[in-house]
């Protein structure tokens, strides 16, 4: 195993006639690491990933996978990439056996090689007991555990999962990360795209992504303190939710403040203002219950990126 | 390294084997389209309704009647007493057919002259009528009233003045009985296969697309000739045990006569598949979904190989225009091939024309389809 990264990205642009889908964007997955991908629908993931995977055509920039050029050495690069669609993309009339023996095959994997990975998926996906279920009768989560060791079956050394958890419940989403970050740990590096912001705690290095742009990149931890200012949570009356929100927007040292469930979260200037923030708020006749910092979430990271990014 | 093409094959069976709908597909409709169309559009012309006025009224002119309604072609439904009631009959639609036998009849006959009756016959259906009017002439030619040769003379006219004389004399070959599924078992076995072969690839296409199974091969080191192949021959398979179904089907049910090579009708039979295969292709290259592939296949198959190919109606009554389409329709060509091997027993001395155009279409067709796959890749 060398030590070159395993996806190294940069400059990556994917233009649809006058829509630019992709925007120079530039990153690098190593190898182990979990690489997460984010953004709202429609922000150029998909797209990315595609590129990556060989299925689109880069307009300009240049993205290595595995080593190999996605524009110049597609066939290279598919031989050893693993690919999870958004759907998970499963043969409904064939069971799970028939399913894996089919990618083994597509692979080209040898006889003994491929009898050998089909005990080796079946076991880590908790697939064993299942080899003679239709694909269509599998309940949620074990369609998905499915689509994944399809994807794997043939040992890529890079794997993408486009919204790998999407409509899969809570328990099952658990169980898919733990496989996940053994892989990771075998030294499988892997993208992910996904739109659960609790999810990016999961991994080792995150990029966000907004209207094709990349606008932020780096740890989980890092982009939390990088959040400047400081993020308060703000308590109040359910009736008085609507006019704190106005009176606070319009406050002169609030940089931002959005609902946040049955509270609102404001990002101050310096962690100072909130007297002066308690004082508006009496004016307008308002009681604010609780005012106090916190550690912000990976949603409000990205909703503060997302608000600076519009505001510039 | 082990070939991804068998790999392929196998999931496509197993997926036809498993979908109770396209194995339905796959086996029934050929099955049920031959029997409808076999009895339901059958052009034979039986029992065709006859109003007889006979102003002769001696036994010769009886036994002209008796002639004709001992066949199974005519029937005597209504005895008229002069030429408005005549009309009257046709117009209610009580007779398809009037049959007026003149006074001087028998006496005409008996001197050994020559002794014409005369038909009306209800134009209005011009296909009926036109068959009607081909029985009329065959059962008065082996009709012998007397020693000497009773000419038939037909007269077709809508009005009942001013008949205009026809001397038909017809010698029907390769089926001369006329019988319509002698010449509907070959046509629609160009019509079944076409559909079938452009439907079930496009589906099959189509299916991976909405799935979202596609990306998954896309993004797997597969090459295109590989999925091509690998989708395309399952379906060479089925399409031949539909012939072999269909032909079945028409010799021992319908009895369809076969009178040329079996071998040459399955190697012309594939190469036609081949053809329609690649049409599906291509159709699911334009879509990527399956409502539309199966809709655009249609189209594309079973309009053109019922309308176009001659199977129904003869390509020489064509309008200019829709004559040069005709050209390009696979199954006219096809038409000839399948009618010249089952009924004239004719072999690649003068089918090869028709089979150097079949296999010109299906390598077009593979290469223009394959062409558009590896597009669809980068």
């Amino acid at each position: 195993m060398n030590s070159d990264p395993a996806v190294e990205v940069s400059d990556l642009t994917k233009r649809f006639g006058r829509f630019v889908a992709v925007d120079r964007v530039s990153f690098q997955v190593r190898r182990g690491e979990i690489f997460g991908f984010l953004g709202p629908n429609g922000s150029g993931k998909s797209t990315t990933i595609r590129m990556l995977c060989g299925i689109l055509l880069p307009t300009s920039g240049r993205g290595m996978v595995a080593g190999f050029d996605v524009a110049k050495q597609p066939e290279q690069v598919r031989e050893n990439i693993g690919y999870m669609s958004q759907r998970f993309s499963l043969y409904e009339e064939l069971t799970v056996q028939e399913n894996l023996d089919f990618f083994a095959g597509i692979y080209a994997l040898a006889r003994a090689e491929a009898s050998t990975r089909l005990e080796e998926v079946l076991a880590m996906g908790g697939l064993a007991g299942y080899r003679n279920v239709l694909a269509k009768d599998l309940p949620g989560g074990l369609r998905q555990r499915l689509a994944l060791a399809s994807a794997i079956i043939h040992r890529p050394s890079v794997l993408f999962l486009d919204e790998p958890t999407a409509g899969v419940d809570p328990i099952s989403r658990r169980e898919f990360w733990e496989l996940i970050r053994a892989m990771a740990a075998g030294g499988t590096a892997i993208f992910v795209t996904t739109h659960y912001m609790d999810e990016a705690e999961h991994c080792h290095a995150l990029a966000f992504i907004y209207e094709g742009r990349l606008i932020a990149a780096g740890p989980p931890s890092q982009l939390k303190i990088g959040l400047h200012g400081c993020l308060v949570e703000v308590a109040v009356q359910p009736a008085d939710l609507i006019p704190a929100l106005g009176v606070l927007q319009a406050h002169p040292r609030a940089c931002d403040a959005a609902l946040f469930g049955a509270g609102l979260h404001v990002t101050l200037d310096s962690p100072g203002a909130i007297p002066a923030l308690q004082a508006s708020l009496r004016e307008y006749g308002i009681t604010a219950q609780r005012i106090e910092a916190i550690v912000p979430s990976l949603e409000d990271v990205f909703v503060s990126l997302v608000a600076r990014e519009v505001g510039v | 390294m082990r070939s991804r093409i068998w790999p392929i094959m196998r999931k496509e069976f197993l997926e036809i084997w498993r979908d109770t709908r396209s194995l339905g597909f796959v086996l029934v409709m050929p099955v049920l389209m031959l029997l409808l169309y076999g009895y339901g559009i059958s052009s034979d012309v039986k029992r065709v309704p006859l109003a007889v006025y006979d102003r002769d009224g001696q036994p010769p002119a009886r036994e002209l009647v008796r002639r004709f309604t001992s066949t199974e072609y005519f029937v005597e439904t209504v005895r008229v007493g002069s030429l408005r009631e005549l009309r009257q009959a046709i117009d209610r639609g009580d007779a398809r057919v009037g049959l007026m036998i003149p006074e001087d009849f028998s006496q005409k006959l008996g001197a050994g002259r020559p002794a014409p009756v005369q038909f009306v016959v209800d134009g209005s259906d011009s296909n009926t009528a036109s068959i009607a009017i081909g029985n009329i002439a065959s059962i008065s030619r082996s009709t012998e009233l007397a020693p000497r040769d009773l000419r038939p003379q037909v007269f077709i006219t809508p009005k009942a003045e001013n008949p205009v004389p026809i001397e038909l004399r017809t010698w029907v070959w390769y089926n001369p009985e006329l019988k319509s599924s002698n010449f509907l078992v070959p046509g629609l076995t160009a019509v079944i296969l076409m559909m079938l072969a452009a439907i079930l690839t496009s589906l099959t296409v189509a299916r991976e697309w909405e799935r979202g199974t596609m990306e998954g091969l896309i993004a797997s080191p597969l090459r295109p000739y590989e999925l091509m192949v690998g989708k395309i021959l399952p379906y060479v398979v089925i399409g031949l045990v539909d012939v072999v179904l269909v032909l079945l089907l028409g010799v021992l049910w319908f009895g369809v006569p076969l009178r040329g090579s079996l071998l040459l009708l399955m190697v012309s039979s594939t190469i036609f598949l081949l053809g329609g295969l690649g049409i599906g292709l291509s159709i699911s290259a334009a879509t990527k979904s399956v409502q539309v592939a199966f809709q655009l296949s249609i189209l594309a198959t079973m309009l053109p190989a019922l309308l176009l190919s001659g199977f129904f109606y003869p390509i020489e009554n064509m309008p200019a225009i829709l004559r040069a389409i005709t050209y390009l329709i696979p199954a006219r060509y096809f038409l000839v091939v399948i009618r010249g091997i089952f009924l004239k027993g004719v072999g690649l001395a003068v089918l090869w024309k028709e089979l150097v155009f079949l296999s010109l279409f299906a390598v077009l067709m593979l290469v223009a389809s394959s062409a558009k796959f590896k597009k669809r890749l980068e």
